[in-house]
């Protein structure tokens, strides 16, 4: 090495170098952005966000199940002894009164995604109960056993007339 | 021998019979290599076996949530040798997990993760995760029942992420359920992740050239009793593949559909779950260890520890005597209870969710962790008792030498570092 090739001031280089590794590094890391954004739902996808059901169909006593965004939507017409023992009961591990999870006692409407990892409970005589690992519900929803940490989610709906709700818009 | 002209051609141009002989037929190889060695070639040998079925699997393949379930009907009934082609793959896919889970279990009854071969054992562990994030991609892609259920569970799994947990499995999906954004992402992806496999594994055989072959004595093995790779090798891992084959060709051409669920000839119904969902035989006792945790982020992250933990074997194993089992009685008895208890929760996971599965699966699962959280003492303790009961001359000697090497090490840092401190 030559003497007027030595560094003069490495400190002032060190510097240098650093910033252009960081400004380098934060323009690498934009510029995945679009691909990790690309991955997300697309415009269409979203736009199947709301659906509307004729419950005037379900009868007392009866459940149906819809897809909503692709996912499935428990509509249960209850009888008034289930709503009696659904308002007596507290709830499980996620408690929550039943008047809290409906709009209209007589209707409960919820997602019919297990909150532990994602599969659709099968009806059973007390309400719900997960195929997977075992997750029990009621007839409110409400986690009673089992893994699932929280309640079956409440999808946002309105009733548009006494036999049809939309469900995706509160 | 002579040169053929044309290679005489190339090699004026390019190392390639330098790089063959070097790396291949004269390489070097411990002479005492048991049959457990073969593994790797066959790992190797099974990776290629994927890639040749799959590549014309997708030429009728179709990812899409309308359309692949009946394009795997078609590759089944209508498409030219169809059947075979998908009959490989779906067992190519089962003796792949089955011989790197003996390659690894070699690996730790021989202690061959230890130094000088960390880096060798941590590509291993990334090409694990990666076979791991190809197989589950792959078998969502006959669309059927379990293949649905399969990838809508294990993308829940993400949502266990705190904060940003729901945001995640949605990303992943591209849709809020699994649905044909996911399909065709997992298809990319499943096509994709071979070839950065084939990355991976060159790095792991660069790794493997450099710092060679443990053998099962454990003792580094004189210039002379190291042997070249052709034909004695060769040879070795060619009768090996033979008897694989044998193997593999059975249930290909007698029993295919053992490693098919009956359910996943049912087309997916995002719906309807099927009352009883397992994953493959080669994930359960991992799926076992997520269902003894009775909380959710809990099982999530025990099931994540329990294959990340292999990772940190060099630093838990912290004995000097070389050779695995091989002279370490307690080293090896442990190894035995980890192998049973791995089968235990294979078992396990395999059942369904009962209170008396659950107990038995949280107990083995406890053994599994114990087993890794105990080494460290264990090996140390053991390394004790062994230098007063005594090892062979052999063992002592190399023990010693590993010392001194460490020794000569540090000097020569210590100087560099001294000269450097001089120069400034
Ligand atoms: C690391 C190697 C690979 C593994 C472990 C693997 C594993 C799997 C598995 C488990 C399935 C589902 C099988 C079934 O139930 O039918 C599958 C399907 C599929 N794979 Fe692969 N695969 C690998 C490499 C590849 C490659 C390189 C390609 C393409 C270039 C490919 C293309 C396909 C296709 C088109 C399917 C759908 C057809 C079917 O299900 O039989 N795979 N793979
Ligand atoms: S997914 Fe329902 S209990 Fe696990």
């Amino acid at each position: 090495m030559s003497d007027d090739d030595k560094v003069k001031d490495p400190q002032r280089r060190d510097f240098l170098g650093k910033a252009t590794a960081v400004v380098g590094g934060a323009g690498a890391a934009a510029a995945c952005w679009p691909l990790v954004s690309s991955m997300n739902p697309a415009t269409d996808v979203l736009s199947k966000a709301t659906t509307e059901v004729d419950i005037g169909s379900i009868s007392k006593g009866e459940a149906k199940t819809i897809a909503w965004q692709g996912k499935p939507v428990f509509i249960v017409h209850r009888t008034e002894d289930q709503i009696r023992a659904m308002n007596e009961s507290p709830g499980g591990k996620d408690p929550q009164p039943d008047g809290q999870r409906v709009i209209k006692p007589e209707w409960l409407v919820i997602v019919g995604i297990c909150t532990h990892l994602g599969c659709v409970p099968n009806r059973s005589a007390t309400g719900w109960s997960c195929p997977c690992h075992g997750s029990q519900y009621d007839l409110s929803g409400r986690i009673l056993k089992g893994p699932a940490p929280r309640n079956l989610e409440l999808p946002p709906y309105q009733f548009v007339t006494d036999n049809k709700i939309i469900i995706g818009k509160a | 021998m002579s040169k053929h002209p044309v290679i005489e051609w190339i090699d004026r141009r390019f190392p390639f019979t330098a790089f063959v002989k070097h790396e291949l037929t004269e390489y070097k190889v411990p002479r005492n290599l048991s049959y457990w060695w073969n593994f790797g070639f066959l790992a190797g040998f099974v990776l290629l076996l994927q890639i040749v079925s799959g590549v014309f699997l997708a030429m009728h393949y179709k990812p899409d949530a309308k359309l692949a379930f009946d394009s795997i009907e078609h590759i089944m009934r209508e498409v030219n040798y169809g059947w075979l082609l998908r009959y490989l793959h779906s067992t190519g896919a089962s003796a792949f997990f089955a011989v790197i889970y003996i390659h690894m279990a070699r690996t730790l009854y021989y202690g061959s993760f230890r130094a000088p071969r960390e880096i060798m054992w941590w590509t291993g562990q990334v090409l694990l995760l990666s076979l791991m994030a190809t197989a589950f991609m792959g078998y969502l892609l006959p669309w059927g029942q379990m293949s649905y259920w399969g990838a809508q569970v294990i993308t829940n799994l993400f949502g266990a992420t705190p904060i940003i947990g729901g945001d995640v499995v949605v990303w992943l999906r591209g849709d809020f359920v699994v649905g044909d954004a996911t399909i065709n992402r997992f298809f990319v992806l499943h096509f994709f992740f071979p070839f950065l496999i084939c990355g991976i594994v060159l790095v792991h055989l660069v790794a493997l050239h450099f710092v060679r072959s443990s053998n099962p004595s454990g003792i580094n093995l004189r210039a002379e009793e190291n042997i070249s790779l052709h034909p004695y090798f060769t040879f070795k891992d060619l009768f090996g593949l033979g008897v694989f084959l044998i193997i593999f060709c059975a249930f290909v051409f007698f029993s295919p559909d053992f490693f098919i669920e009956p359910d996943n000839n049912i087309p997916a119904n995002p719906l309807q779950t099927p009352p009883h969902i397992v994953p493959e035989w080669y994930f359960l006792p991992f799926y076992a260890i997520l269902r003894a945790i009775p909380d959710m982020l809990g099982g999530v992250v025990a099931m994540t520890l329990s294959v990340m933990v292999f990772a940190a074997m060099p630093y838990l194993d912290r004995s000097k005597i070389p050779g695995g089992s091989r002279y370490r009685p307690l080293y090896r008895a442990m190894f035995g209870v980890f192998v049973l208890d791995i089968a235990l929760l294979t078992y396990v996971g395999a059942q369904p969710a009962t209170d008396e599965m659950t107990i038995i699966g949280r107990i083995a699962t406890t053994i599994y962790f114990s087993m890794f959280m105990l080494l460290p003492i264990m090996s140390k303790k053991e390394e004790a008792w062994l230098f007063v009961r005594g090892l062979p001359q052999e063992v002592m000697a190399m023990i010693a030498e590993e010392k001194d090497d460490d020794r000569r090490r540090r000097e020569k840092d210590r100087r560099k570092n001294e000269r450097r401190r001089e120069q400034e």
